[in-house]
């Protein structure tokens, strides 16, 4: 995965066949030729519990699952369409790409997120895809706290080459993103985005600093953020709950990127949030590398998380 | 979000009598409720099936205690049980031995194994009095050898100059001739973030351990990760045998099944936890302390810490001398009530104490405002010392003196006093609840609490 080079969708489908085979692995291992009863109804709840979709949804997957088919013989192929399907549907309401709209003038991005997520990375990401769409893109370096996060968005404007708005490490990052949207402003940018620090949403110094960069940006400029984004680790388990919630009541979260899907880690907290806060869901990640973004797409997500059925 | 395990239990055995032991069916029940909670607190599914039968067959027949409830009782087991699989020492990283040891730290991408890298240095330098090099072998992530070098500046640690186009290899052996030729006692290697399904990469960190023999080897894991850390240290134990585990963001309110996973499925022991961004955010592993933040039970320790964080550390440790002899004046009040307003309410710092479930839902429902705080500190302030140490001296013309400096009527003197003699004797109560080891009844909030939440 680090040094072959391929194709946007293979990658997707490689890194999430990785993700998918200990889910549709169980599905087989259990379904073939046998009855939905109790037992096996409880072995599958499990098996959507060790993809991170949290007790109470794969309960209701699997109720779902049992209506009409309870104490009849279905086939494995049989049960992965049914659970595929009842996820997607949870999923497919949210996955909205992300929409530029270019009478904003700047377009503002804001990244947020806790420590590590992949906020940075996947600003780099992002900017490659709208500069290769012709767009002209400026990113402001808002992690004024953390060793060397300026100097890695930097590295990032270079390989882009979109400029990076920076200030020295412990300046105030709302003065840095207010700066940054004027300079967009009379320099008639197209897309900023905005990197924050990382934070954990239960230190409230933090988050109101955070609340703090919103409410200049805003100021500055009336309608922006015009995205506020909140970035998750599909490695993340049921706190990502509590990521979303908090974030969404601090920093008003527009949309979600989940991140480091070429793991191991199904990310499946993810149909429970989508079920609980119905934010949408824009990209994911899957990979360290600048074309390792993907649109999100309900259908496969669901699809991978119990396994392909055309595979 | 999540009810605490104690206030389901209390559910559950609310309809039940006393009994003298613990009967199947009631266990049973109990355990399917325990089966949630750790799932919830993500314990791998594994490993929570493995946890539920040992429990049930130590909890089947157990007799019950007479002065607690079944449910009570259930949950003493699990607790004890989880704290006996988290490990029961805290242990300590081994640096010693022929100069120079080599510490690696490897993980997934963005576990902290870089700032790790770092607050581990500090501590052994500070610490231990080692000298100690660090050396970035991340030739991936943008800015990943800057991060170190600036780290190291900040803890005055030295770093292995950076030279580009080196491989981890390379660089892992100029650091270990750089430390034999200039002294150092430890070597700390940072790795690459890596994904343990990348085989390349993980041969990459396979290669760097074979040229460098390293003493320990520690695995960097976020403490929020769900399900899938059975599987990140299984592989990566099994690929680059790991001898222990650091848990970082341990700061988060995630409930941190993730350690009793990880320790599950790898023997190895969690050796150090991150709790927060800063270089000393480094602290010991407490088994105790993370198997009752799994079942959602808090605990008085936690509390006094997150105090530590917003006033002095001295501070932090004379309350909770105090709080274990169950000594509690109006300066403590006053100190409660003014990291009440640092820390930001009440709410976060309800969740920390035992049995705070419906006390912490009772907080969010109430309007918490800050002048009332302020309030109450103006009449412990209007009070002289001597009053503060003794309380009881405070008769009707004390009090009204008291109530005129503070600008607030004598009744409301009085309340303040109420509450303060509530919770001294709430105070006393824990500290013989921790020296017996009984836990406190489910969904009750210790006396004098509620006074703290403003009505009206
Ligand atoms: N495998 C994988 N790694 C990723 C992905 N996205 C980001 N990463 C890696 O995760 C690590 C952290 O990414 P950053 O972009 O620095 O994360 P951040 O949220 O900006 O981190 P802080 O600013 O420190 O809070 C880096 O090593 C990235 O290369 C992904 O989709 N897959
Ligand atoms: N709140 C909190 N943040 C932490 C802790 N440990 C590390 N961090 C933060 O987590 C983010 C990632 O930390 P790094 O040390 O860069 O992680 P890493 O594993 O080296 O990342 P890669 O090299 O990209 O794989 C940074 O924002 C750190 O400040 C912790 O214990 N608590
Ligand atoms: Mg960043
Ligand atoms: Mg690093």
């Amino acid at each position: 995965m680090s040094s072959e080079k391929k194709g946007w969708f293979k990658r997707l489908k490689a890194g999430l066949s990785r993700s998918k085979s200990a889910v549709s692995g169980g599905v087989t291992g259990i379904f073939t030729k046998r009855k939905l009863n109790a037992e096996t109804l409880e072995e599958l709840e499990d098996l959507l519990i060790v993809s991170d979709l949290g007790v109470a949804v794969a309960g209701r997957v699997t109720k779902a699952l049992s209506k009409d088919r309870f104490d009849k013989e279905i086939s494995d192929i049989e049960v992965r369409e049914v659970l595929a399907s009842e996820i997607s549907a949870i999923l497919t309401p949210v996955a909205k790409p992300l929409m530029i709209n270019t009478e904003n003038r700047p377009h503002v991005i804001l990244m947020t997120g806790v420590n590590g997520a992949g906020k940075t990375t996947t600003i780099g990401k992002m900017a490659k895809g709208y500069i290769d769409g012709g767009k002209r893109v400026m990113l402001a370096a808002g992690d004024t706290f953390r060793a060397a996060a300026v100097e890695q968005l930097q590295i990032w404007g270079d390989r882009v080459g979109a400029p990076v708005i920076t200030k020295p490490i412990g300046s105030d990052a709302a003065a840095l993103a207010y700066e940054a949207l004027e300079r967009a402003i009379t320099e008639n940018i197209d897309i900023l985005i905005i990197d924050t620090a990382g934070r954990l949403h239960n230190r409230e110094e933090l988050m109101a600093e955070l609340g703090k960069i919103v409410r200049v940006i805003s100021k500055k400029l009336e309608g922006a953020p015009h995205d506020t984004l909140l970035v998750l680790d599909a490695t993340t388990g049921q706190n990502a709950l509590h990521q979303v919630d908090i974030f969404g009541k601090v920093a008003a979260i527009s949309g979600l990127i989940m991140t480091k899907l070429d793991g191991s880690a199904r990310g499946g907290v993810l149909v429970a949030c989508a079920e609980k806060f119905k934010l949408p869901v824009h990209a994911i990640g899957v990979g360290e590398n600048i074309e390792d973004l993907q649109p999100f797409n309900a259908e496969e997500f669901a699809a991978a998380l119990v396994g392909d059925t055309e595979a | 979000m999540f009810d605490s395990l104690s206030d389901k239990l209390g559910g559950i055995f609310d309809g039940l009598k006393r009994r003298g032991a613990l009967k199947e069916a009631d266990v049973i029940a109990a355990l399917r409720e325990v089966r949630v909670a750790l799932l919830e607190a993500d314990v791998a599914l594994p490993v929570v099936k493995s946890f539920i039968d040992k429990v049930r067959t130590k909890a089947v027949g157990a007799s019950v205690l007479k002065s607690v409830t079944p449910g009570q009782q259930v949950v003493k087991i699990v607790n004890d049980e989880l704290v006996a699989m988290l490990g029961s020492d805290s242990v300590g990283i081994s640096v010693d031995g022929l100069p120079p040891v080599v510490v690696m730290v490897v993980g997934l991408q963005g576990s902290g194994k870089t700032t790790t890298t770092a607050k581990i240095a500090k501590r052994i330098s500070e610490k231990d009095k080692k000298k100690v090099l660090m050396a970035s072998l991340d030739v991936r992530r943008p800015a990943a050898q800057e991060q170190l070098k600036i780290l190291g500046e900040q803890i005055d640690v030295k770093t292995l100059p950076i030279i580009a186009g080196q491989t981890p290899v390379n660089i892992a052996e100029r650091a270990l001739q750089a430390a034999r030729l200039q002294g150092f006692d430890v070597v700390m290697l940072d790795t690459a973030g890596r994904l343990h399904v990348d085989t390349a990469l993980m041969a990459e960190v396979q290669a760097v351990r074979g040229a460098t023999n390293p003493q320990e080897t520690l695995l960097v894991a976020d403490s929020l990760t769900g399900q899938d850390a059975v599987n990140v240290a299984r592989e990566f134990d099994a690929q680059v045998s790991i001898t222990g585990v650091v848990l970082t963001r341990m700061d988060g309110d995630g409930r941190g099944g993730a350690a009793l996973s990880m320790r599950h499925v790898t023997g190895k022991p969690i050796k150090l936890v991150g709790t927060g961004e800063k270089m000393d955010a480094l602290e010991d592993f407490h088994p105790e302390r993370v198997a009752s933040r799994i079942l959602g039970m808090g605990d008085v320790v936690s509390l006094v810490e997150k105090a530590g964080e917003t006033i002095e550390k001295e501070d932090a440790e004379r309350m909770a001398k105090k709080m274990a002899k169950g000594q509690f004046d109006l300066n403590d009040l006053r100190d409660q009530l003014r990291q009440m307003k640092k820390m930001g309410g009440m709410k976060s710092v309800l969740g920390m104490l035992p049995g705070m479930g419906k006390m912490k839902q009772a907080a969010a429902g109430a309007q918490m405002n800050d002048s009332v705080f302020r309030r109450q500190e103006a009449i412990i302030n209007s009070m002289t010392p001597k009053e503060r140490l003794k309380p009881a001296m405070i008769n009707a013309s004390r009090k009204k003196r008291i109530a005129a400096g503070s600008g607030v009527g004598v009744p409301e003197v009085n309340k303040l006093l109420k509450m303060h003699m509530q919770m001294a004797k709430m105070m006393r109560k824990m500290s013989k609840m921790g020296k017996s080891g009984r836990m406190p009844q489910p969904g009750q909030m210790p006396p004098g609490f509620e006074n703290l939440i403003p009505r009206g």
